[in-house]
């Protein structure tokens, strides 16, 4: 077997045959340690193949790999360009850091007996989520989207054993996730009715020139059902008690990446299968995508600001961040779409730390309520600490990732005539600053209440984890080749490939 | 002695090995015609969920324990899986089943790799039903108070 002609499948073939192995592993002898150890391995690798997919990919060009030697159009095709690979990397990245983070969080939050299910649907739901994003087959989008539902409902339901309304949530999230679905694949039906391929090159192909309400129609629920799935305002009524009452861990998963893989679609769908030259295209952006991502930036982040759970607070935050993504798509410009790629990935890195600091404030203190965080800084100063940085990433404070999108999502909004957008991204960002400013005004300046037990702070597989987050927040905030250079080129090859 | 639902109980013993052998011919069918392994494994596992019913979920456990169910979950889903990954093994790419037999000059790689495909769809999806069908079965009548 020739291992580097065989990269860009080990992220989809690997995660998928070890999940049912780490299933049969023993849940109660040693902590559930065996399921645990072996995931994480097998997630260290993937990401080692990812990375190597990105580098490869930056430097010598898009990669294709032919399913079962079946030559597309006919046969499924994963294609990796600079766009999936910097999605690939992110995803298997927080899954490397997420997976070592989350044993013990995870052995306080579910049914002990559950140990080693929940790492196999972990490691299930990462293949879907790498499944999405890697292949260039649109059916193939709507199976591993399946994929990556099914095991997240599972996940978010075994929250169950800290709070039962883990099962309400996770139902909600099962019922509006597909009808996501549903729309998504009527809509890929409508493109198949129309062209007669799924191959998205072929697609893009077949599709030039041709305007008829079929596909007008079809690009529609590709859009309304991809936009469920990434929480677009108003679609994201499922999200945040989802987020509040899944184990933390999940959170800082599904968080981190689901939603960011479901705007990379959308992305994909609208650059690369129907082209943004597309007659109805700039109608599309400018009566409903605009619209949309700006109520949700606003209406989002404004209640954000009253929610008295942290959880839920980080959730709403996000949808109003992918108020922010969306936001960038709209302007149908190459700078758009760069800053929106870029914020895509920045994003995964905030939100991951920010529910990580949530975890270990979930472990130590037992609650993700705003009460907890109540003098925190002095009770686990390295997570209060993680919360505060990635926090003012969030906000889009200098030296940080949060800066480095506001600004190229500024510089975008300017460079294709639209101030006032540029007015609308600070406007909003100062929601972010009541909202997270809120919760360090109370880990900061107020006392822990009198009756508080003490505590340590979070273990260190844990912080070591989250600090390796909090860092590459700074980190990538300072040096911004790797994700601004990327993005661009990326967004070139998509827009190219759109004209 | 009596015995309750006699005739229910030597309907299903009479049934019981006619339902797996057409299982099998589904299962064994699904290359040439309709059919295949998803089929197959419903009425494999309707065999099974029936004993469950007459001769009550105890009985049955006896004869699939869940750890059984559990192995069997996972074999079967390493066979659909693991078919693809072993053609990575011998060269090809994913899914090439060519490289199973590459001296055939009519793809009879194929044909094995499908069979093998279709033989751990089955077994996975027998088995995933009876585990279904022993979760609602078996699962608590009330709620206890303290799980509210």
């Amino acid at each position: 077997m020739n291992i580097l002609a065989q990269l860009p499948v080990i992220p989809i073939i690997l995660p998928l045959v070890t999940a049912p192995l780490a299933m049969l592993m023993p849940s109660e002898k040693m902590g559930g340690r065996a399921p645990f150890v072996f995931a994480t391995f097998v997630v260290w690798a993937v990401f080692a193949a990812c990375a190597g997919l990105l580098h490869s990919v930056a430097t010598t060009g898009p990669i294709s790999y032919h399913l079962g030697d079946w030559a597309p159009p006919i046969g499924i095709e994963y294609r990796i360009d600079l766009a999936n690979a910097l999605v690939l990397t992110l995803v298997s990245g927080i899954a490397a850091l997420v997976f070592p983070f989350s044993y013990e969080s995870i052995r306080s939050e579910i049914d002990r007996r559950q140990i080693s299910y929940f790492y196999a649907a972990l490691l299930i739901c990462m293949t879907g989520l790498l499944g999405v994003t890697i292949t260039g087959d649109a059916f193939n989008v709507f199976v591993f989207l399946e994929i990556s539902s099914l095991s997240t409902y599972a996940l978010v339901a075994m929250g169950a054993d800290k709070d039962r309304r883990a099962l309400t949530a996770s139902f909600n999230y099962l019922v509006m996730g597909t009808i996501g679905a549903t729309f998504f694949v009527i809509g890929l039906g409508l493109l198949y009715q129309a062209t007669g391929t799924l191959n998205m090159a072929d697609l893009k192909i077949q599709l030039a020139g041709d305007k008829n309400r079929m596909v007008e129609a079809g690009f529609a629920f590709i859009v309304v059902g991809m936009g469920l799935k990434a929480a677009m305002f108003p679609m994201h009524l499922w999200m945040p008690n989802a987020y509040a009452y899944a184990p933390s861990a999940v959170s800082a998963f599904i968080a981190a990446t689901s939603t960011k893989v479901a705007v990379y679609v959308i992305i994909r769908f609208i650059y690369t299968v129907i082209g943004a030259d597309f007659s109805f295209a700039p109608a599309a952006f400018a009566w409903l995508i605009a619209p949309l991502a700006i109520a949700g930036m606003f209406f989002a982040s404004g209640v954000a600001i009253f929610q008295d759970d942290v959880k839920r607070m980080l959730a709403y935050s996000s949808v109003g961040q992918i108020g922010y993504m969306l936001f960038g798509v709209s302007f149908g410009t190459e700078p758009g779409l760069a800053a929106s790629l870029v914020h895509l990935f920045n994003h995964g890195l905030m939100k991951g730390a920010l529910f990580m600091a949530a975890a270990c404030v979930m472990l130590r203190v037992g609650s993700h309520n705003c009460s907890a965080y109540a003098g925190l800084a002095r009770r686990m100063p390295f997570t209060a600490g993680a919360f505060i940085v990635s926090g003012l990433s969030l906000i889009g404070v200098p030296l940080t990732v949060g800066f480095i999108s506001k600004w190229q999502l500024l510089a975008a909004a300017f460079d294709s005539g639209r101030a006032w957008a540029g007015f609308l991204i600070v406007a909003s960002s100062f929601l972010a600053v009541i909202y997270v400013g809120r919760v360090i005004e109370l880990m900061v300046l107020k006392p822990a209440p009198a009756d508080a037990p003490e505590i340590k702070e979070a273990p260190l597989s844990m912080l070591v984890p989250m600090l390796i987050l909090v860092a590459a927040n700074v980190y990538f905030g300072l040096h911004t080749e790797l994700t601004v250079d990327l993005s661009e080129r990326a967004a070139h090859a998509l827009m190219g490939a759109g004209r | 002695m009596s015995i309750e639902h006699l005739i229910l109980r030597v309907v299903i013993k009479v049934m019981f090995a006619p339902i797996l052998l057409f299982a099998l011919y589904v299962q064994f069918h699904g290359d040439y015609g309709p059919g295949g392994g998803f089929q197959a494994g419903v009425i494999f596992a309707v065999a099974f969920i029936l004993h469950a019913l007459i001769m009550g979920l105890d009985e049955t456990k006896r004869v699939l324990p869940i750890g059984a169910l559990k192995a069997l979950m996972v074999v079967g889903f390493l066979f659909y899986a693991g078919t693809g990954a072993a053609t990575m093994l011998l060269g090809a790419n994913l899914l090439g089943y060519d490289a199973i037999d590459p001296q055939s000059t009519h793809h009879a790689g194929q044909h094995y790799g499908i069979l093998l495909v279709e033989f751990g769809v089955g077994m996975a999806v027998a088995s995933t039903m009876v585990m279904i069908f022993y979760h609602f079965a078996g699962r608590e009548p009330e709620i206890r108070d303290e799980d509210w």
